[in-house]
């Protein structure tokens, strides 16, 4: 979707400002939120694009006016609200009205397994199998798309030709993932001068890379 | 006016605390979600995976020629040959920064970054200045960071689009030899790692 939280190239937001010393979290809620996010993740009922989707997709106003850990609590909530796990009631009352699925708490994770879990990740990765649509050194174009659903091809390359640097081999294609559907495609890094993207004002050799899939591309 | 404002951020506060408060304990209560869990969790975001790992990544690159190899070629594995693996962190690349490049890494949709190298984002990473900047303007946004790059420099940006998540291996500082892993790791900074400044050389020992 075209949305707030494609924010590339856009103006207005002033500098970048560094916290010294940042730690890790700023508040109590901000580290149970985060906690809460992954915990209730890895109960296996969505994927991280469903969670990037649900986050995104707000109005404008809204997403810029959350903060970030705020939008972590509207992703997670929605998500739960999606699954069938909560109700509204239960989210506004903190109260359990009824008991959750066995099958779901069986896959509760244990403190032991946080370790491991995270040491494993995510699989992403898909077997091989599909012929790349494109090899190192090819022009293509990013298709000028504008979805209403989830895109990982940001506003500011559709449209733009650019050059494959690399064949990351096959993923999990983000825009169907987030619409639950998991299929795999070649994801390659494709390189944009920054006169393309941004006009003749833009240093002549400074480049930007952008990870996309087959279904983002065309032969230029 | 200024007042109404703070009064009302404050309340709005209180209600995103409420609420996530209501969230634990009704995941909780459901037996979804184990507060030993949620701390065990934290505890290792705070204190145990964070950008040391990565600046020991780097020293040793720096270190040992074939090891800068094997990240060239499959950084995923060579970065799991130091034990960083997992979440965040699946398929990693290694950008190199020489006399001629200077890379840059950004998420501009959300905020991806490499967790087992380099821990959770900072929050200038996820905001919307750095999201916005770093691809139309990454000189300007080198500049708030105090970085300073010339002309002739080639500037690549890495927006963090799949997948695939951005390790930048900075040039290593004159002044520098003979240092052993610990020492030169003690140097890197995660911000060096983003690539939004460069590795200084110890003070006293500048070799310029």
């Amino acid at each position: 979707m075209n949305g707030a939280h494609d924010m590339g190239g856009m103006h207005g937001f002033g500098p970048v400002v560094a916290e010294a010393d940042e730690p890790v979290f700023h508040a109590a809620w901000e580290r149970r939120m985060f906690a809460l996010q992954l915990a209730a993740g890895a109960l296996g009922r969505w994927n991280i694009d469903m969670g990037r989707a649900v986050r995104e997709n707000q109005p404008p106003g809204r997403y810029l006016a959350s903060a970030y850990y705020e939008l972590w609590l509207h992703g997670a909530t929605t998500l739960l609200l999606q699954a069938g796990i909560v109700t509204g009631e239960e989210l506004a009352s903190g109260r359990s009205e009824r008991p959750a699925d066995p099958a779901l708490v069986a896959r509760r994770l244990p403190p032991e397994r946080v370790g491991p879990a995270l040491a494993r990740g995510d699989r992403f990765r898909m077997d091989e199998g599909k012929p790349a649509r494109f090899a190192p050194g090819d022009s293509v174009r990013v298709l000028n798309r504008h979805p209403e659903g989830h895109t990982r091809a940001p506003r500011y390359v559709r449209g733009h030709a650019g050059i494959v640097l690399r064949d990351h081999g096959m993923f999990v294609f983000a825009d169907a993932s987030a619409a639950g559907e998991r299929v795999g495609q070649h994801c390659y890094s494709v390189g944009f001068l920054a006169r393309e993207l941004w006009g003749r004002e833009a240093p002549p050799r400074d480049r930007v890379f952008v990870d996309l899939w087959d279904d983002h591309l065309e032969p230029a | 006016m200024a007042g109404d404002e703070r009064d009302h951020g404050h309340e709005h506060l209180s209600e995103t605390e409420l609420r996530v408060r209501a969230l634990e304990s009704l995941l909780v209560e459901k037996g979804l979600v184990d507060p030993a869990t949620l701390d065990t969790l934290i505890e290792t975001y705070e204190t145990k995976i964070g950008p040391r790992n990565g600046a020991c990544v780097v020293a040793r690159a720096w270190l040992e020629p074939d090891y800068r190899d094997w990240l060239r070629r499959d950084a995923s594995a060579a970065i799991a040959d130091m034990g960083y693996t997992g979440r965040q962190g699946e398929s990693m690349y290694v950008v190199e920064n020489t006399p001629a490049i200077h890379n840059l890494v950004v998420c501009t949709l959300c905020s991806c970054y490499p967790w087992p190298v380099l821990g959770l984002p900072p929050a200038w990473y996820k905001s919307a200045p750095y999201r916005s900047r770093a691809v139309i303007d990454p000189r300007g946004v080198l500049r708030d960071f105090g970085t300073e790059l010339a002309a002739d420099v080639e500037v690549r940006v890495w927006d963090s689009t799949a997948e695939l998540r951005y390790l930048v291996l900075p040039e290593r500082p004159a002044g520098t030899d003979g240092m052993d892993l610990e020492a030169l790791a003690a140097l890197v900074t995660r911000n060096a790692m983003i690539g939004v400044e460069t590795v200084k050389a110890p003070a006293g020992r500048s070799g310029a």
